[in-house]
């Protein structure tokens, strides 16, 4: 993800003399290195000072330019909170914070560096979009939309590196603010978004051996919330399940139960999240996940 | 040395006269609110005229090319009146100042005639403005900017790392004023805070170019600007006196956010006469 984000910028930033990016002493991987010898004007890193970061984004969008912040997600979006906040969504800039490592992907660096509620931070401020792309075909077209929209602030929760492509098959196309499917079924609905998709997949995989249909609802982006494309899944299928890499409160389960009960939805819903705690654990991004309870069997095992 | 002063020149006594007229115009304002920021109003007057009246270049259309950006947002009543002297704000919009139909609050709101950025928490102004200084660089547009910090807002880390970023991205088109009013809420920092100072050798240190001056001193603070050497980005650090202009007020905490009752509005409009003779 990160390098298809490296690239894709790379790409707006040879076409659009206006896209910056503007890093925290992260080291630039991929074509973040060419976009940094190519435009080195347009590449500026603050080094370990992520309030100025955004800042200094902030003053170049009220110029004008269409910058990025770039660094890891707890360091680009909690420790210069108030930044964001007052600086690009008070202000209403088309700057993109980028986030990497969103939820526990940062397997072994330790709670310091797990970002479990960001949807819940940055969907709590007005004039804030999210956009979390599950693998790396739609980090760049996230990358692309944030590269070219004027709407305002976008928090872009990426993962790291190596993630699977998983919508190449998919039935409909990435579209900002619209729930996709990347497979359609009958009977099952999994809802899922960032790189814990994979979950939905093996989930979808085994359902589907026990002879059920099973559609998979990418909810991309967050905010603003694809609404009539919730409400839609609910009412087609008799049994949906949300999977999300993300504390209980604040994320896509309470929302998506929300609408549920507005709607009078008759479905059966079983929400799966991180929980409410720091898991003091090592291992693989799926060893956290299953610290937290996040276990394709035991999901399994829940909802059958 | 040739003498660049007359073709640079900026008129003092003019300035004097307009900083007493928008010293009563906030005074006259003060009556319509409950409370208002007035000393850090009257603190940093001087230095917000010179900035619109002596450094900020005039544009073709009638826009100017350069940013003002009031860092320490509570102090925005001394923008507000010189806005609505240059005709950017209306009467009409300070008769409405902090009431439910109005667009003036007491902090900066981007979006409204005149104001380039919404301010309000300390320590945001200074990245911002590092922001826009490096994109006016940046995109050859040539444009200057012109803050204005407090020097409460100092002491904010967040002021630090843009002051590193300033010398760091090369933003020789940026200058801050400080006004150094030596109080914050509570209290004189010199006596709150010893270590805070000396101010010129830290920035000095962080790579700055730097001058000090008297900030109710127009023509002073215009010539330290007009004679900088411009490779650095540039840093004014102004001494002032909180709330200057009103005996009662200056250097007494409690005029941070208070408005005068009717026979303090009276005294401090006897005041502003005598100054004027
Ligand atoms: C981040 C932040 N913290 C606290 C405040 C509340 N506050 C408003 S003014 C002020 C201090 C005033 O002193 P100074 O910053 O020196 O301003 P001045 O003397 O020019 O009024 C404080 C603490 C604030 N506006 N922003
Ligand atoms: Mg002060």
């Amino acid at each position: 993800m990160r390098n298809k984000f490296a690239d894709t910028l790379y790409e707006l930033g040879r076409a659009d003399k206006d896209i910056f990016i503007v890093v925290a002493d992260i080291s630039p991987a991929g074509s973040m290195e060419k976009f940094r010898k190519e435009f080195p004007e347009r590449f500026l890193n603050v080094g370990v000072a992520e309030q100025s970061m955004i800042g200094i984004c902030a003053g170049l969008a009220l110029k004008g330019c269409q910058p990025f912040a770039y660094t890891i997600a707890t360091f680009s979006l909690y420790r210069p909170f108030e930044f964001v906040r007052d600086d690009l969504c008070y202000q209403n800039l088309p700057v993109t914070v980028v986030g990497i490592g969103g939820g526990v992907v940062y397997s072994t660096l330790g709670g310091t560096h797990h970002c479990q509620e960001d949807m819940a931070i940055a969907g709590a401020i007005p004039n804030m979009s999210i956009i979390a792309p599950c693998d790396p075909n739609e980090t760049r077209e996230a990358t692309i939309h944030c590269g070219s929209q004027k709407r305002g602030p976008i928090y872009l929760r990426l993962g790291k590196a190596g993630e699977p492509d998983l919508t190449k098959d998919a039935p409909d196309r990435w579209e900002f603010g619209k729930a996709r499917y990347l497979r359609r079924g009958r009977d099952v609905c999994i809802m899922s978004y960032g790189i814990i998709m994979k979950k939905a997949f093996e989930l979808a995989e085994r359902l589907q051996l026990q002879g059920k249909s099973v559609s998979i609802l990418n909810v991309h982006t967050l905010k603003p919330l694809d609404q009539a494309g919730i409400q839609a899944a609910l009412a087609a299928h008799p049994h949906v399940v949300v999977i999300e890499e993300h504390a209980p409160q604040g994320g896509l389960a309470p929302q998506v139960k929300q609408i549920a009960w507005d709607m009078q939805a008759r479905c059966k819903l079983n929400t799966f999240t991180l929980q409410d705690a720091f898991i003091h654990n090592y291992g693989s991004h799926d060893d956290l996940l299953a610290a937290h309870g996040l276990d394709t069997g035991k999901i399994y095992a829940a909802i059958a | 040395m040739a003498d660049t002063r007359r073709e640079n020149f900026f008129d003092v006594a003019a300035a004097r006269r307009r900083c007493l007229g928008y010293r009563r115009r906030i005074l006259d304002i003060s009556q319509t609110v409950s409370a208002l920021h007035i000393a850090p109003a009257f603190s940093c007057l001087e230095t917000v005229d010179l900035i619109y009246h002596g450094l900020m270049r005039k544009g073709a259309n009638g826009k100017s090319p350069d940013t003002f950006l009031m860092s320490k947002g509570h102090g925005c009543m001394a923008q507000y009146v010189i806005l609505e002297s240059r005709g950017v704000l209306t009467a009409d919009d300070l008769a409405r100042y902090c009431k439910p139909n109005g667009q003036l609050g007491a902090h900066p709101d981007y979006g409204v005639p005149g104001i380039e950025a919404s301010t309000g928490s300390l320590g945001h102004g200074l990245s911002m403005s590092v922001g826009m200084a490096y994109a006016e660089k940046a995109r050859g547009t040539g444009g200057l900017v012109y803050a204005v910090l407090s020097d409460g807002e100092v002491q904010e880390g967040s002021t630090w790392e843009a002051f590193m970023m300033g010398s760091t991205f090369g933003v020789n088109n940026l200058v801050a004023f400080i006004d150094n009013n030596d109080f914050q809420s509570l209290g004189r920092t010199s006596e709150t805070h010893p270590s805070f100072y000396p101010l010129a050798d830290k920035f000095r240190a962080f790579g700055w170019e730097v001058a000090e001056g008297n900030g109710h001193d127009a023509g002073a603070l215009f010539e330290a600007v007009a004679g900088r050497a411009g490779k650095k980005p540039m840093v004014v650090i102004c001494k002032t006196v909180k709330g200057r202009g009103v005996s009662y007020m200056e250097n007494v905490p409690i005029w941070h956010y208070r408005a005068p009752n009717k026979d303090e509005y009276s005294k401090a409009c006897e005041e502003l006469k005598e100054v004027a003779s």
